[in-house]
């Protein structure tokens, strides 16, 4: 996907702890903000974040609109085998994004 | 809620125009120029050091897509005439507003990538802050990130930096302010909450935190023109390719940080 | 010195106008007793790194770390993190597992005002820890419009 930014690193030492970062573009509009015209802009946000390493969750985040725009999230997962990391983004508007990295474990 | 708001923005420019009469010490001896950067506090230079963390990067590798995309009548992507941008870009953005090759006239970075959309891939010029330029500009101006601003030797640009030079001392707007009243004269002292700068353009396209995006130089100074309740130029005003120039010219020999994060 | 006090008057009035629709200490309170039933919540173990002056409240960098093995047997269910004075209480709320290895999140949130912010680990033993950081959000002078 073009409008996410993940940093994982590539190979990882078994049982170590790696960080994972994520970076996508979204406007997380919080539903509260005037528009031009003075009407209320619709809450357009990121609801949902998840992260699973071969299909088993290691993370997940409820957001709400008081997440920054082009949200930013770093969390620590356990390198038990290689594998891959898929992580989603689901919200309003019917907002998904799907973005995947492989990890060698070694 | 608007009203308010100017009325307060009009009393503390007062208020601070006044109380900073005094003006700044000694100019002389070593440089004192200084990026926004190192007013920034410890979090935010985290967050534009490190790529996995700067919003900017975001746009800079959409910026890297479009860069590899055909586009336009010629079927032509940025990268089948300029190759890697990495080298072929490189210092770029480190010396332009400049004159393209067989133009007649200057143009900032953007300017310099719509003018390759229209002339030769022979596409649409992109909108002014559109994502697509915006993400371009980053592109190409990351590939020249810690390098020294270096504005070439053109002597057609120096009548043009002197209009910039005017522009930026001369008092617009209902707060009858000057560029240099905020940026040289009283730079470094506190409006508001927040620390003035000094204004180089070292960073651009900018993350900016207020905008919750990427902008370029030009929303920048239209927003400093709406601060001190000016009308800002048209957005393809040549005033702001001559404000461009001076700057870069002012801020010559300082690191370029593209893409920078400010507040 | 007389600049400084009359530019502290003047944010004090800047911050009015916000007060009307936003959350409060009591809202934030009864968000986190949603969260905690009736579990005591105890100071400690839980570090909630913020900056504490903001330059701009629209994006504040926030990390939550928690002292814990992270073992089947003893590690952090969730975090969650409150704050007292934007429109909802609630800012966001993280699961993890013995799979995450380490109790830290991450992330970037918006502050409208200057104002306390609380994070809350929950163990899998069923307690709840917590932290709170009290962040002040600068005011700008010059605000954008539509330009």
């Amino acid at each position: 996907m073009a409008d996410v930014l993940v940093n994982a690193p590539k190979t990882a030492k078994r049982g170590a702890v790696v960080e994972i970062k994520a970076l996508i573009l979204h406007p997380m509009e919080t539903g509260f903000r005037p528009g031009p015209n003075g009407r209320i802009i619709p809450r357009n946000i990121i609801e949902r974040f998840t992260a699973t390493w071969n299909d088993a969750e290691i993370f997940s985040m409820d957001m709400s609109p008081a997440i920054s725009a082009n949200p930013f999230v770093s969390f620590f997962a356990v390198a038990a085998e290689s594998g891959v990391v898929r992580l989603r983004w689901t919200g309003d508007e019917g907002f998904v994004v799907e973005e995947q990295v492989a990890i060698a474990v070694e | 809620m608007t009203a308010l708001r100017f009325g307060i923005g009009l009393a503390i420019v007062f208020a601070a125009s006044y109380a900073f009469a005094q003006g700044m010490a000694d100019k002389g001896g070593a440089d004192k120029r200084r990026s926004g950067y190192r007013d920034m506090g410890e979090a935010l230079q985290k967050m534009q050091d490190d790529d996995t963390a700067n919003p900017g990067m975001l746009f800079v590798q959409l910026g890297s897509q479009s860069w590899a995309k055909a586009a336009g009548a010629a079927g032509k992507s940025c990268a089948d005439c300029h190759g890697a941008a990495a080298t072929s870009m490189k210092g770029v953005a480190a010396r332009y507003p400049a004159f393209p090759k067989g133009a007649d006239t200057a143009v900032d970075l953007e300017g310099r990538i719509n003018l390759c959309r229209t002339a030769n891939q022979q596409a649409e010029k992109l909108p002014p802050e559109s994502r697509e330029l915006l993400a371009l500009a980053a592109y190409v101006a990351r590939q020249s990130r810690g390098m020294p601003i270096a504005p070439p030797a053109d002597p057609r640009l120096a009548p043009l930096r002197a209009q910039g030079a005017a522009i930026w001392a001369v008092r617009q707007g209902q707060l009858n302010l000057s560029c240099v009243i905020c940026h040289d004269d009283n730079a470094g002292k506190k409006l508001a909450g927040v620390t003035i700068p000094q204004a180089h353009p070292t960073g651009y396209p900018i993350y900016r935190l207020e905008w919750q995006t990427l902008g370029s130089l030009k929303r920048r100074l239209r927003n400093c023109l709406v601060g001190i309740r000016a009308e800002a130029y048209a957005y393809d005003a040549p005033e702001y390719v001559m404000l461009g120039l001076f700057l870069m010219d002012r801020a010559k020999g300082m690191i370029v940080e593209s893409p920078g994060v400010r507040p | 010195m007389d600049r400084r006090r009359f530019l502290a008057g003047t944010a004090a009035i800047i911050v009015l106008p916000f007060g009307t629709a936003s959350a409060t200490p009591e809202a934030m309170a009864e968000a986190i007793r949603k969260v905690v039933g009736s579990a005591a919540v105890t100071e400690g173990r839980v570090k909630l790194d913020m900056p504490p002056l903001i330059e701009n409240g629209n994006t504040v960098p926030l990390v939550v770390s928690v002292e814990s093995p992270m073992t089947a047997a003893d590690h952090v269910k969730a975090i969650h993190v409150f704050n007292e004075k934007n429109p909802q209480p609630n800012v966001f709320s993280a699961r993890l597992s013995p799979l995450s290895g380490k109790a830290t999140v991450g992330t970037r949130i918006k502050l409208g005002d200057s104002q306390k912010i609380v994070a809350i680990a929950e163990t899998s033993d069923g307690r709840f820890w917590s932290a709170s950081a009290d962040v002040i959000v600068t005011l700008a002078a010059c605000l954008e419009e539509s330009t």
